[in-house]
């Protein structure tokens, strides 16, 4: 094998509350173009699992086809994966979800996979409330099949063969507000301050968090003309807010509540501080998002940050009334009427 | 003898010719022509289970048009001590007609010497009358309408006044009647008197009206024994319950639809956790049958028993995932209650024309397990097992249910439920077991028989994880696509299939020790009117050896049957012979062996089809060979 990762860890990594470095955390070496954004966005997701202390094993990383479903075997390699059918990850993240409440759904997904050949699924994903995180790795384009528009690619582009993107883009972030997403938000890849503490919130929050990741194809759309090249996103990101995570029982500095500052609760004790950079910044109101992301669409902005939340939600297994046991952990005694009872349904077919 | 008999409303007319007809004791059909949306059925059928607790055996067919209200339906009760219980075809000995849009068709669908039941509140047209039947009018819509002033009630009750007339001219026990209605609206106590009211209105108007009992008559018996009525759907769900299934995904399709149904409703019986009040299980009506399979298969991959149930259409759009599931050896269970294809082909009939579909379904070199239930006893019991059986083998179970077996309620076996029983959860490792092993990988084929360890997220910190793939991989789950590496892993889930046949149920074989003249093969609901078609055959002086099918892929007894005949007749319900196509293929047979009796009409395989089927073939083969002479 030409691609063999170093298992040599330094001996004064920094270890997290498990007594677990970086590494711990890490997964096979991508085989993604050098300079993907989505290795970006997968070292971004050991950084947040490492810092939060998540057991590694505890993680269930499902994704479906594409270069970004891929990413899930180069993070948190002692998690198991599950790399599904094209568009269909929500539905195989569903099951599993059902399944065991217990585990930490990390999913993945692309502009394909979630904007098209999915986008039914991932509408309904979206309103079943499911505890899971789903983030999409958006660059507008097919990279497994070198360089089809996708449906997220905005209208009036060029992709690198230069064919015109026709019709309207879909902006997922947009959907999931209007579908009653909980957790709402944009970033970029190459935007690891911003990326990692929201990361950590949508862990940390209960219900379905969505996040849509800018990563830019650097083989197939990172040309001039593109609007998710390297270049285009670095002169047209603007944020709504900076979105700060502090985790559970962390004092919180002096330092961090000046400015203008909101502190949300979290449902896990933690707390997300959002320091507006804009007066009509509001993450409580999804309709007001959808307006700020379209305004700053109309000027040529794509606009990052946590664009909604809330904090209190339900998730699937509230709604259903899922007994605190782990569905999958039932034993057969609670799961086989047995033969006596047998006998009384019998009764009522005579 | 002829009477006529003036019907006690004023206006009215009735005409009751009475011709000679032999007596027949607990031998016939009576067919129901209905409108559908009418609540007919639910009454129908309690005319057939009073039957059965007179200790008669009964089968019961509602053969609906798909539609909700208005449009013609029929029900065929048949009666048969002989336990004949499929469908005799031809036409009935009674026909309860009350619908008009059908009228036409169901006065001629009345056997010579039969009768015809009918609302008389309206003439019958000339063109109705038929010399060689017996016309029974009952008033009904009149009847309703003096003793009624809700419409919806005088819609209902016109069923329920039928039935009581039917008890009164059948000769059957008043007092069973009265006894199934107080145990059909148990709970709702309110009903049970207006019903047993209509009852009696049609009771006492046909023994006022008919010469009660009529030539056709039950008489009770004590043949039914621990046999219950129930239909397939019904049974499925109830063994999902006791297969320990907790995660369902699905979306509604016709005739699929109940098994989910009735399924939440024994869950919300029988899973509500008694501490909690919280539930032991997670059903979610998903967006498509994509989606639902989708969850099963994430749920089976994490370690609960999931299954999802669909038809036809449905399992055209599973297919993918079917493949996926295959190559990535994950347990879940899809009950396939099959109707009439292709494309939206007949929603309401039935047929068993996914055999093919499903055998391979997914693209690629794919084969998953079907089992194929023939009556509902076995529905539970396949419903429970196939978990056992995904789990073991690790791989998606197929059952191959049908719209006859799926909606009509069949007598059948009580349910048993071995209490003995632990579920059979196949190779999985848990966290002890790990702890021992010096190296996972998950495709490695430690035992030689194509099966490998699998295991569940969350099960251990350090070891058993892997990345559960589409693709092409190594014995550690790993991204390969070495030719060598491929091969080795499509040939071991070859060498699982093999190892399959062990977990699965044997063909049930009658077989006589000198062989009979003729073997027949037969699988699912073409089981049903074997019984009846091995005595005509017989009367007929053929003797026949039989073979039922209960499993793909298939047992080694099933090549070894065939290979002792000369010519193997396989009956089926599909137009190309599907079963005969996969035993051919499979078992590397030549195909002239098998000879198909096909029907693939919408409607159950009737006796005579069989016979028939037989019988013509000799005949071509006779035929055949006095040509070959006359050119010899």
């Amino acid at each position: 094998m030409s691609f063999i990762k170093s298992t040599f860890k330094h001996p004064r990594l920094p270890k997290n509350d498990l007594g677990l470095t970086y590494r711990d955390y890490e997964g096979a070496l991508s085989t993604l173009c050098a300079g993907c954004g989505h290795d970006a966005l997968t070292s971004a997701i050991v950084q947040a699992c490492h810092e939060l202390s998540i057991e590694p094993h505890k993680v269930a990383k499902i994704s479906g086809i594409g270069c970004s479903s891929k990413a899930p075997n180069y993070f948190l390699s002692k998690a198991h994966g599950f790399n599904s059918v094209h568009g269909r990850m929500p539905s195989v993240a569903t099951g599993a979800n059902l399944a065991n409440q217990e585990l930490l759904y990390l999913t993945m997904s692309g502009d394909g996979d979630s904007a098209s050949i999915g986008f039914g699924q991932f509408a309904h994903v979206v309103r079943r409330q499911l505890n899971m995180v789903y983030m999409v790795a958006n660059n507008g384009v097919y990279g497994l099949t070198k360089g089809q528009l996708a449906a997220t690619a905005d209208k009036g582009v060029k992709n690198k063969a230069g064919d015109l993107s026709l019709f309207s883009d879909i902006d997922l972030c947009v959907m999931a507000l209007q579908l009653g997403a909980t957790f709402v938000a944009r970033s970029f890849s190459g935007d690891k301050k911003q990326l990692v503490p929201l990361i950590k919130a949508a862990i940390s929050h209960k219900g379905f968090a969505f996040i849509d990741i800018v990563s830019p194809c650097v083989t197939f759309n990172n040309h001039n003309g593109s609007t998710r090249s390297y270049d285009y996103v670095h002169d047209h990101i603007t944020t709504g807010a900076v979105a700060d995570f502090v985790p559970v029982k962390t004092e919180i500095t002096s330092n961090a509540q000046e400015g203008d500052c909101e502190d949300v609760c979290l449902h896990d004790g933690s707390i997300m501080r959002i320091k507006k950079l804009n007066e009509d910044y509001n993450s409580h109101n999804a309709s007001k998002a959808i307006m700020a992301i379209e305004q700053h669409k109309s000027q040529g902005e794509i606009l990052t940050g946590l664009f909604y939340l809330e904090p209190t939600a339900s998730d699937f297994h509230d709604i259903n009334d899922t007994c605190d046991t782990a569905l999958n952990k039932l034993e057969q005694e609670v799961l086989c009427p047995g033969n006596r009872v047998l006998s009384g349904i019998n009764e009522s077919f005579r | 003898m002829n009477i006529e008999v003036t019907s006690s409303t004023e206006s009215q007319k009735c005409y009751q010719k009475m011709i000679d007809v032999k007596t027949l004791v607990n031998d016939f059909v009576v067919r129901f022509a209905n409108t559908n949306g009418t609540g007919s059925a639910s009454a129908n059928n309690m005319f057939a289970k009073a039957i059965l607790r007179m200790g008669i055996p009964v089968s019961a067919k509602n053969i609906f048009p798909s539609n909700i209200q208005g449009m013609p339906t029929w029900y065929e009760v048949r009666v048969s001590e002989k336990n004949y219980l499929g469908r005799r075809g031809g036409k009935s000995e009674m026909v309860v007609a009350m619908n008009a849009q059908s009228i036409d068709a169901d006065v001629n669908s009345v056997m010579a010497g039969g009768y015809f039941l009918y609302d008389s509140s309206k003439n019958l047209p000339d063109r109705l009358i038929r010399e060689d039947i017996n016309y029974l009018g009952i008033p009904i819509s009149n009847i309703c309408l003096k003793e009624y002033s809700d419409p919806r009630q005088r819609q209902l009750f016109k069923n329920v006044i039928y039935v009581g007339a039917l008890a009164a001219s059948l000769n059957m026990d008043f007092t069973v009647l009265k006894g199934l209605v107080r145990d059909q609206f148990k709970g709702k106590e309110k009903l049970i008197t207006p019903n047993i009211y209509a009852l009696e209105l049609g009771y006492q108007y046909a023994n006022k009206h008919f010469m009660c009992p009529l030539a056709i008559q039950v008489q009770g018996r004590d043949l039914a024994k621990n046999r219950i009525m129930v239909d397939g759907n019904t049974a499925s769900g109830l063994g999902a319950v006791y297969g320990g299934a907790t995660v369902v995904g699905w979306y509604p399709i016709t005739p699929s639809t109940s098994v989910i149904e009735k399924f939440a409703s024994y869950c919300n019986r029988l899973r509500i956790d008694p501490a909690s009040g919280k539930k032991n299980y997670a059903i979610v009506q998903v967006e498509d049958e994509l989606a639902a399979i989708g969850v099963a298969i994430g749920a089976g991959w994490n370690g609960a028993r999931a299954f999802t149930a669909t038809s036809g259409p449905g399992v055209s759009l599973m297919t993918e995932f079917l493949g996926l599931a295959y190559f990535t050896e994950i347990p879940m269970v899809l009950i396939n209650v099959q109707r009439a294809g292709p494309s939206t082909g007949m929603p309401t009939r039935t047929q068993q024309s996914d055999i093919l579909s499903c055998a391979y379904a997914s693209h690629g070199d794919t084969k998953q397990i079907l089992l194929f239930p023939a009556n509902p006893t076995e529905c539970f019991e396949m419903g429970a097992q196939a978990f056992d059986i995904a789990d073991q083998c690790q791989t998606p179970v197929i059952i191959m249910s049908d719209l006859d077996l799926g909606m009509n309620d069949h007598l059948t076996d009580e349910f048993v439920w071995q209490d003995s029983h632990a579920y059979q959860k196949g190779k999985i490792l848990n966290r002890e077991q790990l702890d021992e092993l010096q190296a996972y990988g998950r495709y490695l084929d430690v035992d030689s028989d194509g099966i490998c360890y699998r295991t569940v997220p969350g099960t251990h910190p350090e070891k058993g994880a892997y990345f559960n793939r589409g693709t092409s991989r190594d014995h550690y789950a790993r991204y390969t696509e070495k030719p060598e590496h491929y091969v080795d892993n499509v040939d071991r889930l070859s060498q699982k299939f093999k190892t399959a046949v062990n977990y699965l149920p044997k063909p049930e074989i009658n077989q006589d020790k000198k062989k009979a003249q003729i073997a027949l093969l037969y699988f699912g609901t073409t089981s049903h009117p074997m019984n009846e078609a091995i005595d005509e055959l017989n009367s007929q002086g053929i003797t026949a050896d039989t073979l039922r099918i209960k499993a793909f892929p298939f047992h080694y007894d099933i090549a070894a049957f065939i290979q002792a005949y000369k010519e193997v007749f396989v009956i089926e319900q599909n137009r190309d012979g599907q079963m005969k196509t996969l035993l051919v293929n499979e078992l590397q047979l030549e195909p002239k062996k098998l000879i198909s009796i096909l029907n693939y009409d919408g409607l159950s395989m009737t006796s005579y089809q069989v016979v028939q089927g037989v019988l013509r073939h000799f005949a071509k083969k006779n035929s055949d060979k006095s040509i070959n002479k006359k050119v010899g």
